[in-house]
């Protein structure tokens, strides 16, 4: 019997959506391997509330470290109280969401308790006694299959890749010792305009590259992706480089890669790099003046004209289709 | 100020990968590598503050094959004073081990700051820097965006999702750097006849037990052919349809 912790993370007290995901990928191995899942919630003093509704993906136990270091992500202190819960608890994988903090933690707590990392997998399964990974490599130009050899391993899961299912769980909630550690502190956190979404997070992307022709024109876009009902704004590298948008919004090989269930690309030819950061998204739609753009090659739908005359057609229609 | 700068050769980022004939490495024929871009902005940002600074040694180490010296000289092109290789011919998939080789390296070298890409364009992983860090007991702050440095003390920003993150930390410090950080120079041809007299030691690398294997490498599954739903505006009632009743994602 082998268990799993997955390590959740919170924002201003509240589990972060990709929690929920860690939580379910644990449950996934953990019943491959015969174990249990524990949770842990680190968090300021009341954050423990926060984890109360983690039995419904799959917790088995939901350990919660208080700590008014731990109001805000505490790279050390959160790697040495995770280090500490692993350590104790003998757990054969470590599971960490690939998030921002994520992927900043997963390599401390592996570095922590000597154990090999994996980084933004998309697939964990246990094969003849082996925890396995599935990963994308080269932007997912390639996928990569991983086995570790040792008796833990700590592996940081995609966000938007395990969509939680109901686990009914009991998720019983109990503190463990937080460890703090304040070397490196997290003064501040300044918020992007409320309500901003991250493109690798967001279930839907609309993205646009240099066929917009200009800054001024991503208000088309956004206006779209209100319409969505909460959609991230992503770029091509082209226009990041061209300083129309900033770096953080960019999709592709040196941008985010990102899963989400529909991306649109308006104005994307669809260079390789590209491709490699949205190609494993579940539905992609693709505006382009240009019939023979490459971005058709991999788009589930197309438009085939001027972006100028669609956009706007297509944010009212969908507007209309989701207040229907 | 004394800086260290790890960097790796990757595969230039407009390659096509085609998969090897082990079936689990890619297949090294005719592609083009380059610096990884993230480490530029390392180096960048070392060949600043060593400038700031008045004074100081830039150290570029590079963990990988003999064909690594290239992309250290490239390095010291832009104006880093010396390099290290440590010798390994095939890079494990096992980050740790990589970390671990990396930081023997570091450990004695009394570096004010170990700079990293924030992660390398090719196996994608964001690990070898915190890594480094961890094993020498040093702060590290990842993914910098913008960085700040008065006396023994640092603050870094860095993005995180819906926000940036302002983090504060002292030296010596290991920093792994995003794209923005700065703009790395393109190396002038004084830098580059320069270079070919600037030192590069080889020793082997000192890999830690590899305990993560790649069991095989494949091409994602080709997604199945689109079609174009029509022309201009008059498409898009007929795209919306499909994406709620066929697509199912709205």
């Amino acid at each position: 019997m082998v268990n799993v912790l997955a390590v959740t993370e919170q924002r201003d007290g509240a589990l972060r959506k990709t929690s929920r995901e860690v939580v379910w990928a644990a449950r996934q191995l953990a019943d491959a391997m015969g174990g249990t899942v524990d949770a842990l919630v680190l968090g300021a003093a009341g954050v423990e509330a926060a984890g109360a509704k983690l039995g419904e993906v799959g917790a088995d136990r939901v350990l919660v470290a208080e700590d008014a270091s731990f109001v805000r992500y505490s790279p050390c202190g959160y790697a040495g109280t995770a280090a500490a819960v692993a350590k104790a608890g003998g757990y054969g994988a470590v599971l960490v969401a690939a998030t921002a903090a994520g992927k900043d933690l997963a390599p401390r707590i592996a570095a922590r308790l000597d154990a090999p990392l994996a980084t933004d997998v998309s697939g964990v399964r246990f094969a003849d006694g082996k925890v396995t990974a599935t990963r994308p490599v080269y932007a997912g130009k390639a996928i990569q299959q991983l086995r570790f050899d040792a008796p833990v391993a700590v592996i940081s899961v995609r966000p938007n890749t395990f969509a939680p299912g109901n686990a009914g769980k009991a998720g019983a909630v109990s503190k463990v010792a937080a460890v703090a550690d304040v070397r490196v502190v997290v003064r501040e956190v300044k918020a992007a305009e409320q309500g901003k979404l991250d493109v690798a997070e967001a279930s839907v992307v609309v993205s646009g590259g240099r066929g917009l022709k200009g800054p001024e024109h991503f208000a088309l876009l956004e206006n779209l992706a209100q319409a969505f009902g909460g959609a991230a704004v992503g770029a091509s590298r082209a226009v990041v480089d061209a300083g129309w948008r900033p770096h953080a919004e960019q999709v592709g090989q040196t941008g985010k890669t990102v899963s989400p269930q529909l991306y649109v690309a308006v104005g994307i030819s669809g260079a390789i790099q590209h491709l490699a950061g949205m190609r494993t998204a579940k539905v992609i739609v693709a505006i382009n003046r240009d019939k023979d753009a490459p971005i058709f090659q991999v788009a589930d739908y197309g438009v085939v004209g001027d972006l100028f005359a669609i956009l706007p057609r297509l944010t009212d229609e969908i507007a209309k289709a989701k207040a229907g | 100020m004394k800086i260290a700068v790890c960097i790796k050769r990757v595969p230039d980022t407009e390659t096509r990968i085609r998969i090897g004939g082990d079936g689990a490495s890619i297949d090294e024929g005719g592609v083009k590598f380059i610096v990884n871009p993230y480490d530029e902005f390392a180096i960048e940002e070392a060949l600043q503050r060593k400038e700031k600074a008045g004074g100081g040694d830039v150290v570029v180490i590079a963990l990988g094959p003999d064909a690594a010296q290239e992309t250290i000289r490239g390095a010291l092109a832009m104006g880093a004073d010396r390099g290290v290789l440590l010798k390994a011919d095939r890079l494990p998939a096992d980050a740790l081990a990589v970390a671990k080789a990396l930081a023997a390296e570091l450990k004695d070298g009394a570096y004010d700051l170990v700079l990293f890409g924030k992660m390398a364009l090719d196996d994608y992983n964001h690990g070898v820097g915190p890594m480094v860090a961890e094993l020498l007991g040093l702060p590290c702050v990842t993914a910098i965006s913008k960085l700040e440095l008065d006396g023994g003390k640092g603050v870094a920003e860095r993005e995180i999702e819906g926000g940036v993150e302002v983090v504060e930390f002292a030296l010596p410090a290991v920093l792994t750097a995003e794209k923005g950080l700065n703009t790395p120079r393109y190396p002038a041809l004084k830098g580059i006849m320069a270079a070919k007299k600037k030192p590069i030691e080889t020793r082997p690398a000192a890999l830690g037990e590899v305990r993560v294997s790649v069991t095989s490498l494949g091409l994602p599954p080709d997604r199945k052919a689109g079609r174009i739903v029509g022309e201009g505006p008059d498409a898009v009632p007929e795209l919306v349809r499909l994406l709620r009743t066929e697509a199912k994602v709205l």
